[in-house]
């Protein structure tokens, strides 16, 4: 958590100044009942009216200076905390971006947002909570003890009982209620599943007639959480009417043993009425400390999960002095005895992969799900390192060159279409940004993604919306297509990337596709025989081994898996 | 969680007046509060889609702040409404008011008494003279006091919680009640985050406030009364100097508090941006890396980074002046209080006792202020909550069944000798329109004529309509015009139970939910016993897995289902299908996410359950298309062309073309 912290040094003499000036309004609201009680004492006992002017005279000063210091303090605090949250915002943010998919998968996308966007809300509030409350309190609670103190030590004794029965019944709280409150996320949680499973799976619920079950299912959640949330709620609503007794009960006792006090001359009465104004003060405190205390749990989860992000470096970095290929040469990929898992696993997901391309030549993979395919073109960019064994583009091992030259050369398109948010065109340029409209436009022809995106209203001016719901999977992916082509890259990855086409449209894709690509190499991972029977070579994986490296024709014959799978798509004439 | 999230204020939302704007020139930068991006302006009701769950979301304001809400549509009538809800407990409400109105008024008494007992104290320490009786008197009245004040308190906030919470039970039950009376329509039509965040955000942004508003409303009404009227009783020119006071707080509270408030909806709008990037970015790192776009990743993240530190530091600041200059309000009150109470307990106008009391009341009546400012924002935004929740109660329901509509006999109960049921599975398409909208008729008079245990192959491009065929079938949506017949009845003169139960469904989105595999293969019968699940389980092929898995059929399926694999779940789906034994299928071949060899598994599941019945399958396999005793053509969810292999491809059509285009492209000129 040192890390954290670590972003909090350039505030430090910012905080510095605040915690000045909360101390300063601090002092003045605590000096405030010393003068009431001076007024009290000397003014009203004497009847002297210009002393009880002059001395409310002093005390307007002093609130004004309060109020001076509290808005001060509102004005360092806020640029603090504000500046320390987007300096940590932005540090997750930078780290992130320059993790691996290694790390990123370490991790999980998910949780990664999370901790970039609510752990870090999180901890700048409890930072500017803290640099207001935390400061706050304990100046309240040590500057209203030695105020009373000083008016009377031996009433004091009440202060030596209250406040252990107060950190008492604060601290049973603790212990009692706050797992109560950690049980109802989970059976929140839980609630939030039924509900959930029962909105994506209406269809089958009302098929299966189950709606009666899943409505009890839903009804015994609610009771539950109900239950809890009943239980958690009532045992701390034992909280305040516990503290309010307790600072009560000093309050009797002040004044009980005050009069004592008094009659024996150690005190006068409005000492007694000032005490009683400290005493507040303290137990208030005391009760802050119990809001605190429960903000800081989670605040500590928070920095624990940024921490760890902060902490992480990615263990896949550039060469000191990258190599560049030689010109002319451009688009060879080859693998030499590959093996690859990921970290943590027992069994390699790629185990000595060998095979080349040339620029002009089309190289399918094809194989079972988990046969390790997307694996195998996921290591080409660089998005993971091998075990063992080396990658060569253009003749060099791809360690050796920038990353970014490196991807500079590959046009990629994954099995899922990611797209951004913005404008058709501005997502086709993601791949070349100073791509020409004319540019553009073919990239999308050649994609088969031209003739819906002319339909649209705004046609290529057209925004995709944040999960762009306003087109279907299968356009997407011809976008996502469009995106690579727009690149005009020496290496074409392909991974799955047809699935979400339908046939049709496939085959014009990739038959449009052969012109563009006659110089660069394409590698295609894919489900379909029919995408992969017209490649130059097939590779056949099963279980992360090649098991038929060949063309359609040889892989039949010699092929047992591939066989297997072609007899699974296709019916005998078309086989042959 | 949130108690702290509604104690101060913002005063109601709205654009500041014209006029002003020429004032606020230094602010000029701020003026055009950009429109997000990402089209999420946070709400108040918590972060929408999905988000982190059970609310771990704060907002960026102080924790004191309330986010603007949005303006409720109809005030009154969605006030009425939940009123209505909480006439339910108005037994539990009564003695809530009662108890609130004891603690108040407690608490409006405790400090006259203080006084009374500092009056003892003054008097003897000027005359010597000491009247201890006196004193303890008023001390055991003080703590009678406090003891019952606590107790009622305890007692109000008891009984609260449990009318609150209880509300909220009642409120998602009913939710949920009424989506299980809604026509499919309605699911299709909104996202399903949309209608999680009504049944969890704003049902707990009712819950919140009922347990706390509530009770604040009522005990402010009555200290600001009591304390009022106490305070008259000691003195009424102390009384009207406190008075003075009052319109500097509303004065600081209206000055500052709108001025905070643009800055608050940039403050959401940017936080709204940042989320949305960030989500982008990390979902997309993969082709972040892959273009090379990290550099301008981090640009535009750091633009929106800035942009939301200067609106939320802005907001603070200002916000937060607020606190400052109410306490000073206060003080100078309390000043005020002690040197004209001072003068006038020396001139002998009133006691030390009253001056220490009036001293009490001063602070106590700065307090309901404070709370009720921010009461307003509460209220809209509770209600704005309220009718979100109302709106989905409101929803169009599923026609009822007709009267006197046929309770054909649920296949599994009718069993012949050949295992086979009586229902014999012919369905009849009657010259049927249907469409989603009327303006976009995707079926005009279609008819189509099955036979019983005849195989329809269903082909088109992904998405072209599969859904439409099984709500169609399954009338999860009628149709307007024409009919659809089981067995030559009209599907609208079934039960929805009897007609759902002659159907059975095998989809690729296999629905299985967080139970066992055994209740998930029982679902279509949840009597079936252990050994029909376990026959059922072998039929589909699915047995020999489940039997690998440590806890075979006791295994629980976890949350995103990721202990069994695709495929394995499309088997789990074929069992629960066979222990249905349902008179008709509906099918989905697997494809691409299953792996071969499961491939083949499934594909010998469903031949063994197509057998004798009745079945529409979604098809991939160019196998299953050919044998089809007829084949829909489906493209943009509508029927465009059906008919047996040979006869399609003689028409040349759209078959034709997708047919042809399975050859790697090289009838593409005949295709196009």
């Amino acid at each position: 958590m040192k890390i954290i912290f670590s972003k909090l040094k350039p505030y430090l003499p910012l905080v510095f100044i605040t915690i000045v000036c909360l101390f300063t309004s601090v002092m003045c609201d605590l000096y405030l009942p010393t003068l009431m009680s001076n007024i009290v004492n000397q003014g009203i006992s004497t009847g002297n009216t210009s002393l009880i002017l002059s001395l409310g005279a002093e005390m307007l000063g002093i609130s004004l200076l309060s109020m001076a210091a509290s808005i001060c303090t509102n004005y360092l605090s806020s640029k603090a905390a504000m500046g320390f949250g987007r300096d940590l915002r932005a540090a997750t943010f930078r780290k992130i971006t320059s993790y691996s998919l290694h790390e990123v998968d370490k991790i999980g996308t998910a949780s990664l947002i999370t901790r970039n966007t609510n752990d870090v809300i999180q901890i700048q509030m409890v930072i500017m909570m803290g640099m207001r409350m935390m400061v706050d309190m304990p100046l309240h609670l040590i500057g209203g003890l030695i105020y009373a103190l000083r008016i009377d030590l031996e009433l004091s004794v009440i202060l030596l009982i209250a406040v252990p029965v107060l950190a008492c019944i604060i601290l049973l709280n603790l212990k009692f209620t706050t797992p109560l409150f950690r049980l109802m996320q989970t059976k929140m949680d839980n609630l939030n599943r039924v509900m959930r499973e029962k909105l994506s799976g209406v269809r089958v619920i009302r098929a299966f007639n189950a709606v009666d079950r899943e409505k009890k299912r839903f009804n015994d959640t609610n009771y539950d959480l109900t239950q809890n949330a009943l239980r958690a709620n009532r045992r701390m609503a034992i909280m305040h009417p516990a503290t309010m007794m307790v600072m009560n009960a000093s309050v009797i006792a002040v004044l009980g043993f005050g009069a004592m006090r008094i009659e024996s001359g150690g005190m006068m009465s409005g000492d007694v009425m000032a005490y009683l104004q400290y005493l507040m003060q303290i137990l208030g405190s005391v009760m802050m400390a119990n809001m605190m205390i429960m903000m800081i749990p989670r605040a500590i989860v928070s920095m624990r999960r940024v921490a760890e992000v902060l902490n992480m470096e990615s263990e896949l970095n550039d060469p000191e002095v990258p190599k560049i290929p030689e010109e002319g040469v451009r688009g060879s990929v080859s693998f030499e005895n590959v093996s690859f898992a990921y970290p943590g696993a027992e069994e390699p997901v790629l185990k000595n992969i060998s095979f080349e391309t040339r620029p002009g030549e089309t190289t399918a993979i094809i194989g079972a799900t988990g046969s390790g395919k997307s694996t195998l073109v996921n290591l080409i960019p660089r998005f993971y390192d091998t075990t063992s064994g080396t990658i060569r583009v253009d003749g060099l091992d791809i360690r050796d060159m920038a990353q970014e030259d490196l991807r500079n050369r590959i046009g990629y398109v994954p099995q899922k279409a990611l797209l951004f948010t913005g404008t058709i065109s501005e997502n086709i340029r993601y791949g070349k940004s100073d791509a020409t409209d004319e540019e553009v436009r073919k990239a999308a022809e050649i994609a088969q993604a031209a003739e819906f995106i002319e339909k649209m209203p705004d046609g290529y001016d057209s925004i995709l919306s944040q999960d762009a719901t306003n087109v279907s999977g299968g356009q997407k992916q011809r976008i996502s297509i469009a995106r690579a082509l727009a690149r005009q890259p020496e290496i074409y990855i392909f991974d799955d990337s047809f699935s979400a086409l339908d046939f049709k449209t496939d085959a014009m894709l990739r038959e449009a596709l052969k012109p563009v690509t006659q110089n660069s190499t394409v590698i295609i991972v894919a489900q379909r025989v029919a995408t992969v029977m017209s490649a130059d070579r097939i590779i056949v994986l099963d279980d992360g081994e090649m098991v038929g490296y060949g063309t359609h024709a040889e892989l039949l014959n010699s092929c047992e898996v591939y066989r297997e799978i072609v007899s699974s798509q296709l019916s005998e004439e078309e086989i042959a | 969680m949130s108690e702290e999230k509604r104690t101060i204020m913002p005063p109601p939302p709205g654009p500041p007046p014209e006029t002003k704007k020429k004032k606020k020139k230094k602010f000029d930068d701020f003026d055009d509060i950009p429109q997000s991006k990402y089209n999420r302006a946070a709400r108040p009701g918590g972060m929408r889609r999905g988000g982190p769950p059970g609310g771990g979301m704060r907002r960026g304001g102080p924790p004191g702040m309330r986010m603007p809400g949005e303006k409720v549509k109809d005030f009154k009538g969605t006030l009425k409404r939940v009123l209505k809800y909480m006439a339910a407990f108005k037994w539990q409400l009564a003695i809530v008011t009662f108890m609130c109105i004891c603690t108040s008024v407690a608490s409006v008494f405790s400090p006259k008494v203080q006084g009374y007992a500092v009056n003892v104290l003054y008097y003897g320490e000027s005359t010597g003279e000491w009247q201890y009786n006196l004193l303890t008197k008023w001390l055991l009245i003080l703590g009678v006091i406090y003891v019952m004040n606590s107790l009622f308190a305890f007692i109000q906030q008891w009984t609260s919680i449990g009318v609150s919470q209880n509300i909220v039970r009642i409120f998602r039950r009913d939710i949920d009640d009424k989506l299980s009376r809604l026509p499919l329509k309605y699911y299709d039509s909104n996202t399903h985050g949309e209608i999680l965040s009504r049944v969890t955000n704003d049902v707990d942004n009712v819950s919140n406030t009922l347990q706390q508003s509530i009770t604040q409303i009522i005990s402010s009404a009555i200290t600001l009364i009591g304390v009022l009227v106490m305070m008259l009783s000691i003195s009424v020119w102390l009384t009207l100097i406190t008075l003075c006071t009052l319109p500097l707080y509303l004065l600081v509270i209206y000055i500052i508090a709108p001025r905070s408030q643009r800055y608050f909806v940039g403050q959401q709008r940017a936080l709204g941006d940042i989320n949305g990037h960030i989500e982008e970015m990390f979902t997309g790192q993969k082709i972040v890396k892959a273009y090379n776009h990290e550099k301008d990743s981090i640009d535009e993240f750091e633009e929106i980074n800035n942009r939301y530190y200067k609106y939320s530091r802005r907001a603070q600041v200002i916000s937060g002046l607020i606190m400052p200059a109410t306490r000073f309000i206060g003080n100078l009150g309390y000043v005020l209080m002690c040197v004209v109470g001072g003068l006038f307990v020396s001139g002998g106008r009133i006691l030390l006792g009253d001056m220490s009391a009036f001293l009490t009341y001063v602070r106590q009546f700065s307090q309901p202020i404070n709370q009720t400012s921010n009461i307003a924002n509460v209220i809209q935004s509770t209600l704005a909550s309220a009718e979100r929740i109302f709106e989905i109660l409101d929803e169009v329901e599923e026609v009822p069944d007709a009267d006197g509509s046929k309770d054909l006999v649920r296949a599994s109960d009718s069993k012949n000798a050949n295992g086979h049921t009586v229902l014999e599975g012919a369905v009849k398409f009657d010259h049927i329109e249907f469409g989603y909208s009327p303006e976009k008729i995707l079926m005009k008079d279609l008819s189509i004529d099955v036979k019983p245990g005849q195989t329809i192959a269903v082909v088109g491009p992904t998405g072209a309509g599969k859904t439409t065929l099984v709500n169609l079938l399954m009338r999860f949506y009628d149709v307007s015009k024409g009919a659809i017949r089981i067995d030559g009845v009209d599907i609208r003169e079934m039960t929805r139970e009897s007609l759902r139960s002659i159907f059975g469904m095998v989809l690729q989105d296999t629905w299985l939910f967080n139970g066992s595999i055994r209740d998930n293969i029982a679902y279509g019968r949840p009597d079936a016993t252990d050994k029909e699940i376990v026959d059922a389980a072998v039929a589909a092929r699915a047995d020999h897995f489940i039997r690998t898995l440590p806890e075979g059929y006791d295994t629980v399926l976890n949350e995103e289902g990721s202990n069994v694999s695709q495929g394995q779940k499309q088997l789990l789906t074929i069992a629960r299908a066979f222990l249905a034994d349902p008179a008709i299928l509906i099918l989905d071949e697997a494809t691409s996410s299953v792996d071969t060899r499961t491939e083949i598994l499934i594909q010998k599941a469903m031949e063994e359950l197509m057998k004798g019945r009745t079945s529409f399958v979604i098809a991939h396999r160019l196998s299953t298309i050919r044998d089809a005793d007829m084949i829909l053509v489906m493209n943009q969810g509508s029927i465009i062309e059906t008919g047996t292999h040979t006869e399609l491809l003689a028409q040349n059509g759209f078959y034709a073309d997708l047919y042809n285009s399975q050859f790697t492209g090289r009838d593409l000129d005949e295709a196009g």
